[in-house]
């Protein structure tokens, strides 16, 4: 990914910063000049929560130039309800199934850029088990 | 508008082209068309092409075409709608006739996949996904299939295996088609036991990459001559869909597929049930299903149905991929489109051989690019 790509995706990819609609609620990602179901252009931003499920996954087997297969790419439904395209990471395939519960995480996307830097974004991981406070 | 008649279609075989390459298969295509038609030239030559420029290093296809067929100074311009720019180009020819721009315009699709290394190929395909969103983070062609297959079989309960028939027909079709990539039919006991590329998705699955380009000679009534069998597009449209599948309200809903094909029923008149066959856009079998579902064929959810019942087989009630298909006649991505229309005139001009729909009067062919992104749908009449 070029480098001036990178940085203007960065409140996406860092923050999963995306709209909110003032005028119907809704909440959209990534960014678009009008909402995309009533078409007001009354839009915030908006942090997407980064906790849902898994509405389904694979994994890639040949993969496209700049990749190294084999990893596992997933549709996480978030909490808002909205789906997100993601790479899932520290999971084994075997357990991923539809509906298991998944957070954000910030990773290395792309391990050789061109230009030789490193692309950091978010990939989502099984929610880990919180310690209770004692 | 006026009416607009396909007289000419020409096609390249299907397959690994290594001596040939774009300016060669687009140009034999063009001129074996022009040929079938009777005429010499034309007004206007439209060429979908999807891979030029990353995979070939070559833009400005339809100039590089026009110049090797022998067209110059023709209006020619390269038309891309991904996976779907083939039936874009159609579209394109159908529009300048009907608008009286020209008398015969010609429409191409051309694609040479095979001069790119594989990953560069992965690379190239996942560029009509969003590349932001989808691309950027590793996703494949395959794999965006692979989780609407994945989510597909989670809804509907149906197990892999019950893909099988799309291969199968598709397979059995191309056995019989001359200009196929593969001519050897399969078992559905061959695709249960096929190896994976993305599991769910397996090797008979998915469309090979292949080089290949297809023509249509689109005139007005004026220009029909008394040697034609002309075949008239009773409609052409297209609509589109949200780039990254993520940001549909349901994935599972190829709704630019659905919009065009309203849009081409309302054109035409017509529904589902007038459709005699189904030049479906079968790049991987899941496709098939929800286009199925988008033009009206079967529910939502209901598309394996239709295809264990045998609906979708040569005398079923809409045979679909009559010449084998994306799947098996192969997909030279942006010429895919082109090919349907080819195959989709030769059927109603009854000039279908050994893959004949009997009786066939009208035909439905659709285009889908980028997993549902953009959808072009005709509607042929004899
Ligand atoms: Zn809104």
């Amino acid at each position: 990914m070029d480098l001036a790509r990178y940085h203007r995706l960065r409140s996406a990819y860092y923050r999963l910063e995306g709209q909110r609609c003032t005028s119907c609620q809704a909440v959209q990602f990534p960014a678009r000049t009008t909402c995309r179901i009533c078409r007001a252009r009354t839009l915030e931003p908006h942090r997407l929560s980064g906790r849902g499920t898994v509405y389904s996954h694979a994994e890639v087997g040949p993969a496209p130039r700049g990749f190294a297969s084999p990893y596992l790419v997933a549709l996480v439904q978030l909490e808002e309800g909205l789906l997100l395209t993601a790479q899932l990471t520290d999971v084994d395939p075997e357990d991923v199934m539809i509906g298991l519960p998944v957070e954000m995480v910030t990773r290395r996307i792309q391990e050789h850029g061109a230009q030789g830097y490193l692309v950091y974004g978010y990939k989502f991981r099984p929610i880990l088990p919180r310690r209770k406070a004692s | 508008m006026r009416d607009a008649f396909i007289v000419g279609v020409g096609q390249t075989p299907v397959g690994e082209h290594w001596d040939r390459g774009l300016r060669e298969l687009g140009a034999e295509a063009v001129r074996a068309a022009l040929d079938d038609a009777g005429f010499e030239t034309a007004g206007a030559l439209y060429v979908g092409n999807m891979l030029g420029g990353c995979v070939n290093g070559q833009e400005n296809v339809a100039t590089l075409v026009a110049d090797a067929a022998g067209l110059l100074p023709v209006e020619a311009l390269k038309i891309e709608a991904a996976c779907a720019s083939g039936g874009a180009a159609v579209r394109a020819a159908a529009l300048a006739v009907a608008a009286g721009a020209c008398d015969v315009a010609v429409a191409a699709g051309v694609e040479k996949m095979t001069d790119g290394a594989p990953d560069g190929i992965i690379a190239g395909l996942a560029t009509a996904a969003d590349q932001d969103y989808e691309a950027s983070h590793g996703m494949s062609f395959v794999a965006l299939s692979a989780l609407l297959m994945r989510r597909y079989m989670h809804e509907t309960g149906a197990p892999r295996e019950a893909f099988a028939p799309f291969a199968v027909v598709a397979h059995a079709n191309a056995a019989t088609n001359g200009n196929a990539m593969f001519r050897e039919p399969i078992s559905a006991e061959q695709f249960g036991r096929s190896a994976l590329v993305a599991s769910p998705i397996g090797i008979f699955d998915a469309a090979p990459v292949c080089d290949g380009a297809a023509a249509v000679v689109v005139c007005s009534q004026e220009a029909l001559r008394a040697h034609h069998k002309p075949v008239r597009i009773a409609a052409a449209s297209v609509a589109t869909d949200t780039i990254a599948l993520a940001a549909r309200s349901d994935v599972l809903t190829l709704s630019a597929a659905a919009v065009s094909a309203q849009k081409a029923y309302a054109a035409a008149g017509r529904g589902p049930k007038d459709m005699d066959l189904f030049e479906a856009h079968d790049a991987f079998t899941i496709i098939t299903a929800l286009s199925l579902e988008a033009c009206g064929f079967a529910k939502r959810g209901e598309a394996l149905r239709l295809a264990a019942e045998g609906c979708i087989a040569p005398g079923g009630c809409i045979p679909i991929s009559t010449f084998g298909g994306l799947k098996a006649r192969g997909h030279p991505v942006g010429a895919s489109g082109a090919y349907q229309i080819v195959e989709a005139a030769l059927q109603l001009r009854g000039e279908g051989g050994e893959n004949q729909v009997k009786g066939a009067r009208r035909a439905l062919a659709q285009s889908v690019g980028g997993h549902g992104s953009v959808a072009v749908t005709h509607i042929l009449e004899a």
